[in-house]
């Protein structure tokens, strides 16, 4: 039986597409420029002028935000990508190999895991250089040990399964048997699970623009929104609340995709 | 105890890898502390009596292993520019997180355990698919976010609890707690989700038992059954999970303690990074991992209390 996908999953789908849509579009629509100040209006409320309002320094919020989904989309679609390519291959070559390979890795990801996360991501900022790349990598890297971990359970569970062992005895090589046999079952689960990391790495840049760790400004990103929006949050609420529910719904639709994918994998598993 | 020994070994063997990783990592920053000590308009040869001075010439190894034989003696250095001792640093910081961390997880705990095993006794009812929703959408919602909409409804509008600072102990408990909570709440509210979930999964499969089914046969109360038989077996997977988060809190609420000005070890790692004090991010480094450690060890303490195989298990094979 197929559970029917619901209206959430569309929903999100939806919303996903409209940031897509906006973050790409967003030189081209009639808005001004992220980082032009317009004196007349400070944190004023949405209005004709200024569909979303304007900031404490008269910056229009539609136009930061859109802008602003840019470094959220970008980053929370490569760093996962960045996880996944080398986590996977770390993981199946442990999975795959066993004894000091493994040792070796699994190792190093005790040890990765244990460094404080803000410390590696500084440290790395400090490395890349700051701006949009190097916040996709430094977040990308931190992703490798979760993904490489999941990969080598796959690959431990399949490489012992009478598939591979079919394919052993035809002479397949071992890297015949990792690329046909193996990545393609233990590939599945984990591109489902690299939308939950896509949420979670959407928060943690959130987190670092927060921080005015992100790119660096004027530029805008929707956790320094956020930041910037407080010194007027008594009386022009919207100018952080905004950001804050774009961010929110963003991450909530991620996870709603990412569980309707999850469903449907384990649906078609069942069938096999 | 070969169980205890081996873990313990283990401890010891990630501190170290991790120190010496943090070691090589801050080395690759552009050193320009020398330059800052010296202050502007200070010749080269200043500069270099001064990296001379704070052993900065040496190389990697020769400093780490001389930060570990400070260790050995209990001595983590001075800070570079206060010269204040790093032990006395994090000392006066440590306090303010871990009250934090406390407060978090206790809210996080009060939370996830009975919405938990709520929603596994009655797991195919509307509740247990509306709190399923509500925790769905909370565990979206990034603390800072979260954070500053507390801030306006509960300290702009309603001016129930401070936005920031943080007032200390000798001033009066009741004080101090007020700024803790907004804080706290905005750690927990995002946490307790996972923690409910994994309690939650457990317990539908701890239900389906036979141990179970027998104590139903007896005609024993639904709450009974589950706060007396289902719930010490259910808990392990949230308790795994419960030490991770704990470990991460340490220093990783630097996020919510810039954001209510809380002078807690995540504000002085960050500023110890930015000025480059690596003496200081060295020390914060070295606390984070040993709590990060600590913390997990203990769980799999815990786990063999509460679970006799896997204290046999690991000592048996």
């Amino acid at each position: 039986m197929v559970k029917k996908r619901g209206i959430t999953f569309w929903l999100s789908v939806a919303w996903i597409a409209l940031v897509m849509t906006c973050a790409v579009g967003a030189g081209f629509l009639p808005l001004p420029a992220p980082d032009q100040i317009d004196w007349a209006c400070l944190a004023t409320s949405p209005d004709g002028v200024h569909l979303l309002g304007t900031d404490n320094v008269g910056r229009d919020i539609a136009a930061r935000l859109f802008f602003g989904a840019r470094v959220s989309l970008t980053v929370g679609v490569i760093a996962p990508c960045i996880g996944l390519v080398f986590g996977s291959l770390l993981g199946v070559a442990a999975g795959f190999y066993r004894g000091w390979p493994e040792r070796v890795i699994v190792g190093a990801i005790d040890v990765f895991l244990a460094v404080p996360r803000l410390v590696f991501l500084l440290v790395a900022m400090f490395v890349f250089g700051s701006g949009l790349p190097a916040i996709t990598l430094a977040l990308g890297l931190l992703c490798v040990p979760s993904f490489a971990r999941m990969a080598r359970a796959n690959t431990i569970r399949f490489a012992g399964r009478e598939f591979v062992l079919a394919a052993r005895a035809t002479g397949a090589d071992d890297v015949a048997i990792v690329l046909r046999e193996i990545l393609p079952n233990a590939l599945m689960p984990m591109v489902a699970y690299a939308l939950l990391v896509m949420g979670y790495v959407i928060v943690a840049e959130g987190g670092l623009g927060f921080l005015g760790l992100s790119v660096p400004a004027p530029a805008p990103s929707w956790g320094g929104m956020i930041a910037e929006g407080r010194e007027v949050l008594e009386r022009a609420p919207h100018v952080s609340m905004i950001p804050a529910a774009a961010m929110f719904l963003t991450v909530l639709s991620v996870n709603l995709i990412g569980d309707g994918l999850r469903g449907w994998m384990d649906d078609r598993e069942s069938q096999l | 105890m070969r169980f205890l020994g081996g873990k313990l070994l283990h401890l010891v063997l990630v501190l170290l890898a991790v120190t010496a990783l943090t070691f090589v990592l801050l080395d690759v920053l552009p050193v320009s502390v020398a330059h800052e000590i010296a202050g502007q308009g200070a010749t080269p040869a200043d500069v270099a009596a001064i990296r001379e001075q704070l052993g900065l010439n040496d190389s990697v190894p020769v400093r780490y292993g001389r930060w570990l034989a400070g260790i050995c003696r209990g001595d983590l250095g001075l800070s570079l520019y206060s010269k204040q001792p790093v032990s006395t640093a994090i000392a006066s910081h440590l306090p303010v997180t871990l009250e934090l961390l406390l407060l978090a997880q206790l809210f996080a705990l009060t939370l996830a355990l009975p919405i938990g095993i709520v929603s596994a006794w009655r797991a195919d009812s509307k509740l247990h698919r509306l709190l399923g929703t509500l925790g769905f959408g909370l565990a979206s919602v990034p603390s800072f976010a979260l954070a500053v909409v507390l801030v306006y409804l509960f300290s702009l509008r309603l001016k129930w609890f401070p936005a920031t600072g943080c007032t200390p102990l000798s001033e009066g408990v009741r004080v101090n707690l007020k700024g803790f909570v907004l804080p706290a709440l905005s750690i927990a509210l995002v946490e307790w989700v996972a923690l409910m979930r994994v309690l939650r999964s457990d317990m539908i499969a701890t239900l389906q038992e036979d141990f179970i089914l027998l104590a139903r046969a007896r005609g024993l109360p639904d709450r009974r059954i589950l706060l007396r038989h289902a719930l010490r077996p259910s808990c392990f997977t949230m308790l795994t999970l419960f030490g991770v988060q704990t470990g991460n809190l340490i220093g990783g609420a630097v996020i919510v303690e810039n954001l209510f000005a809380l002078p807690g070890v995540g504000r002085l790692l960050l500023s110890s990074i930015f000025s480059q004090d690596f003496p200081m991010v060295q020390g914060c480094v070295l606390l984070i991992a040993v709590g990060y450690v600590t913390v997990n060890f203990v769980v799999d303490v815990c786990y063999g209390m509460l679970d006799p195989r896997v204290r046999r298990e690991a000592s048996g094979g």
